[in-house]
C-alpha cells in the first residue's frame, strides 16, 4: 500500500518539476523491483515483527494484544541480561582487536616483505571457513583433555591452565579468540588495499621531512584511510550483531547460560519454546540497538557532508 | 526372517487396500546407537508392506529437531510422519488444522482398550479426536550405576539415591567422577525432575507441576529438593561432556559412578554389550519412590492434500502400534511398550522393573504433558544456570517458584 501512496505522492510533486523525475526513466523503472523488495521484505517484515511483539503469540502468530508484557518479561529474564552483557563484551573487544590486528598485519605486509602473497593467503584462509567449522575447530583446540592445555602440559609446564570453554568467567574470551582468528584476515586485506591506495609520493614527502615510519602511519596514513576504516567497522559490527552460529558450534551457550547471545535467545524462544511474541520482542530490542548505533553514524557521515 | 513373514501377514489386509507403494518421509531425532537400531525396526516393518520408508533423521536432541520439524510443517512442506513428544508441543498445530485426524484408525484398532496407561492416548486427544500414535513409554526417573567404578572404589553398589550420595567421597578418592552430567539444560532439568520425585514425593510434585501451585514450590519440600540438587551439582563438577550418550559412556567405561538419565540410556548399555546386574545397575525412581512418569514419543501425521499419502499415513499409524512392531521396537530402544497385552518376556531386568511398576499403576504424567514448551524452556534455562555456576539453592528455588506462578 505504502509503495503506491509513495509513488502517487512523488508523481504529484513531479508535476511541478517534470525534468527531474523523468530524467533517466529506464533506470528508475529498473529499480522498481529493488524498491519493492526493500519495502515489502525489509520494512514490511520489520514492521510485522514489531507489531507482533506486542501480542501473546505462541507457536503461530496471532493478534491478541498484551501490551508491553513481552518486554517486561524480557528485561526480567536473567538469560537475556547475560546475553546483552556478553554481546557488549564480545563487541567491544572484537571491534578493537580486529581493527588493531588487521591494520598491524596489513602494515607489516605493506613493508615490501618477501613471500607477501603467501602470508596474505595464510592470514586470509580462516575467513574461507564458515563459523560452524571455526567453532568446532576451536572447541577441539581449547578442549582441556586433548587440546592446547594438554599439549603445553606435555611439554613440561605441568601447572599450565587454559580452559576457557568450561569456565563461565572467561568463556567469552574463548569465543573471542575464534572470532578474531576467523575475521581479522579479511580486515587485513581491506586495510592492505587501503594502504596500497596511498600515493608513494606521500611516503617520499614524509621521509624528506624526516618523519618516522610509525609516526607517518599514525598521523598521515591512518587519517587518509578513513573510508577504509568505515568499511571495516561496518563489516565487523554486522558480524558482531549477528553472532550466533559460532556460539552454537563452539559452546552452545554453555557452560550453563554463560555464553548466551541475543540472537540465540531469539531463535530459542521463537522455535524451541514456541513463544513467538517473546522472540519478536527480543529481536525488536536487537533492532533498536542497531538503530541506536546507526543513526548517529549516518548523521555524521551523510548529514555533515550536505552542510559542507 | 520369521518376523518379516509375520509382519507381512499382519499387514497384508491393510496393504491390499492401498493402491500402490507410497514413499513416506519420516522425521525423527533418534540418532544415537541404540535409537538408530530401534528406528530401523520401524523402517523394516514399513518396507515389508511394500511401501518405502524415507528416513529423515535430524541430528541433535529434540530441542534442535523440533524447530526444524515445526517450521517445515508451518512452511507448507509437510513430511509424511514425524516424531514429537506427546503433550503440549503440537497443541497449536492441531488447533490450526495442520495435523491429520486419526480417530477412525484408532477406533478400528481399538486403541482405547489397548493403550496402557490411558493418559498416553489422552495427550494425543484434543476435543475428542485423536491426532497421534503413542509408540513407547519413556520415564526419566532412573539412576544408572557403574559396577566397574564401584569395584575400583571398593564400595558396594548403592541401592538408592541416599546411599549413592554417601558413597560419593569414596568415588572421588578413587579418581572417579561420582555423577556424569551432560552440560545441556534439558538433562539438568531431567535430573532436577528425578530428584524432585525422589525427595519431595508425588503429592508435592503433582501440586507444583500439574496444579502450578507456587506456594508449594516455595515450601519446605522443595527446599529439600533444591538442597539435594545443589549437592548433586557438586558431585557432577568434574563432568564436562555435552551429549547425554557421552555421559552414559562415562558410566559404561567406569569413568563415572552414576548418571541420572531416562530409560533410553538402556539402549546405549545394550549396544556396548553390557549386562544388567553384572556390569551396571538401574534404580527406577532413584530407589526411593518407585514411580515413573509416562512421557514418551509419539508420531504425528501432518495433514496432506494427496489422498494416496493420507491413506498411507493411516496405514503407517496402524502399523506402529501393532503388537509385533511394538515388541521389536521397544526391545531395541529400551523403552516400554504402549500396550499391556503383549509378551515382553525377552526384556531384560531393567525393563522388567519398569513393566512391574507400570502394572502396579505407579505412573505420573510427564512434565511435557503438564507444562508448555515456553515454561519448560524457562525452567531449563534456570537449571543450566544453576548447575554450571554457584547459585545458592534458595535463589534457585525462589526463581523456580516465580516461573511456576507465571506458568500457563
Amino acid at each position: 500500500m505504502s509503495v503506491v501512496e509513495d509513488a502517487a505522492h512523488s508523481s504529484a510533486k513531479g508535476a511541478k518539476r517534470p525534468i527531474r523525475l523523468f530524467r533517466n526513466p529506464m533506470a528508475k523503472i529498473a529499480s522498481i523491483p529493488m524498491i519493492l523488495t526493500a519495502m515489502v521484505v525489509f520494512v514490511g517484515g520489520t514492521l510485522w515483527t514489531v507489531v507482533h511483539s506486542f501480542t501473546g503469540s505462541r507457536l503461530l502468530p496471532k493478534l491478541n494484544w498484551v501490551g508491553l508484557d513481552q518486554y517486561e518479561r524480557l528485561w526480567e529474564t536473567p538469560r537475556w541480561l547475560i546475553s546483552i552483557s556478553n554481546l557488549a563484551l564480545y563487541g567491544i573487544c572484537s571491534m578493537i582487536l580486529t581493527l588493531f590486528i588487521g591494520f598491524f598485519l596489513a602494515a607489516l605486509l605493506d613493508r615490501k616483505i618477501r613471500f607477501e602473497s603467501a602470508f596474505r593467503t595464510i592470514f586470509l584462509y580462516p575467513f574461507a571457513l564458515s563459523f560452524v567449522v571455526t567453532g568446532l575447530a576451536w572447541q577441539w583446540i581449547l578442549n582441556p583433555d586433548f587440546g592446547m592445555q594438554s599439549l603445553v602440559q606435555s611439554w613440561g609446564w605441568e601447572s599450565f591452565q587454559f580452559d576457557p570453554l568450561n569456565n563461565p568467567d572467561i568463556v567469552m574470551f574463548g569465543l573471542l579468540i575464534a572470532g578474531i582468528w576467523q575475521g581479522s584476515g579479511l580486515i587485513m586485506c581491506i586495510m592492505l588495499a587501503g594502504l596500497r591506495g596511498i600515493d608513494e609520493d606521500i611516503w617520499k614527502a614524509a621521509r624528506v621531512d624526516g618523519i618516522g615510519t610509525v609516526k607517518t602511519y599514525v598521523r598521515i596514513v591512518i587519517p587518509m584511510m578513513r573510508p577504509v576504516f568505515i568499511t571495516s567497522l561496518v563489516l565487523i559490527a554486522s558480524g558482531i550483531i549477528k553472532l550466533y552460529d559460532l556460539v552454537v558450534a563452539q559452546t552452545n551457550g554453555g557452560p550453563g547460560i554463560s555464553s548466551e547471545v541475543p540472537a540465540k535467545y531469539v531463535i530459542n524462544y521463537m522455535f524451541q519454546a514456541q513463544n513467538l511474541g517473546q522472540g519478536f520482542a527480543a529481536s525488536t530490542m536487537m533492532l533498536c540497538s542497531v538503530i541506536i548505533i546507526l543513526i548517529p553514524w549516518a548523521y555524521l557521515e551523510f548529514g555533515g557532508r550536505k552542510n559542507a | 526372517m520369521k518376523l518379516t513373514t509375520k509382519l507381512l501377514a499382519a499387514t497384508a489386509i491393510m496393504s491390499a487396500s492401498a493402491a500402490s507403494a507410497v514413499e513416506l518421509e519420516v522425521t525423527h531425532w533418534w540418532t544415537s546407537g541404540g535409537e538408530a537400531a530401534a528406528v530401523g525396526k520401524f523402517a523394516e516393518a514399513w518396507n515389508a508392506t511394500g511401501n518405502t520408508w524415507v528416513d529423515g533423521a535430524i541430528a541433535g536432541s529434540g530441542g534442535t529437531a523440533r524447530p526444524i520439524i515445526i517450521s517445515r510443517i508451518l512452511g507448507g512442506d509437510p513430511m509424511g510422519a514425524t516424531q514429537l513428544n506427546h503433550g503440549r508441543q503440537a497443541e497449536e498445530l492441531i488447533e490450526a488444522g495442520m495435523m491429520l485426524d486419526l480417530t477412525d484408525v484408532a477406533e478400528a484398532g481399538g486403541w482405547k482398550d489397548i493403550v496402557n496407561p490411558s493418559s498416553l492416548l489422552d495427550s494425543c486427544t484434543l476435543d475428542g479426536k485423536i491426532y497421534c500414535v503413542p509408540v513407547n513409554i519413556h520415564s526419566a526417573q532412573w539412576l544408572w550405576l557403574s559396577h566397574d567404578a564401584y569395584e575400583k572404589a571398593g564400595q558396594p553398589v548403592p541401592t538408592d539415591w541416599n546411599e549413592f550420595v554417601a558413597s560419593a567421597p569414596a568415588l572421588t578418592e578413587a579418581g572417579i567422577v561420582p555423577l556424569a552430567m551432560g552440560q545441556q539444560g534439558w538433562q539438568q532439568n531431567l535430573a532436577f525432575g528425578a530428584i524432585t520425585i525422589a525427595v519431595a514425593g508425588i503429592d508435592a510434585w503433582r501440586e507444583v507441576t500439574v496444579n502450578k501451585n507456587a506456594d508449594v514450590a516455595r515450601g519446605p519440600e522443595y527446599t529439600a529438593v533444591f538442597n539435594a540438587v545443589a549437592d548433586a551439582r557438586e558431585l557432577a563438577r568434574e563432568s564436562n561432556v555435552q551429549d547425554w550418550n557421552q555421559a552414559t559412556n562415562m558410566v559404561i567405561t567406569g569413568m563415572a559412578g552414576a548418571q541420572l538419565m531416562g530409560d533410553w540410556a538402556q539402549g546405549e548399555f545394550s549396544v556396548a554389550e553390557q549386562v544388567e546386574g553384572v556390569d551396571y545397575s538401574c534404580l527406577p525412581g532413584l530407589g526411593l519412590n518407585e514411580i515413573l512418569d509416562t512421557g514418551g514419543d509419539a508420531f504425528y501425521f501432518p495433514a496432506n492434500d494427496d489422498p494416496e499419502i493420507t491413506a498411507a499415513q493411516k496405514e503407517l499409524a496402524a502399523l506402529l502400534i501393532s503388537p509385533e512392531v511394538q515388541v521389536s521396537f521397544n526391545l531395541a530402544k529400551g523403552s516400554l511398550p504402549v500396550r499391556g497385552d503383549i509378551d515382553m518376556a525377552s526384556a531384560n531386568g531393567c525393563m522388567q522393573k519398569g513393566l512391574g511398576i507400570l502394572a502396579e499403576g505407579g505412573v505420573l504424567p510427564s512434565g511435557d504433558q503438564s507444562l508448555s514448551a515456553d515454561t519448560q524452556t524457562q525452567i531449563e534455562d534456570l537449571m543450566a544456570e544453576f548447575w554450571s555456576g554457584d547459585m545458592p539453592a534458595a535463589d534457585a528455588q525462589a526463581r523456580y517458584a516465580d516461573l511456576i506462578a507465571s506458568a500457563d
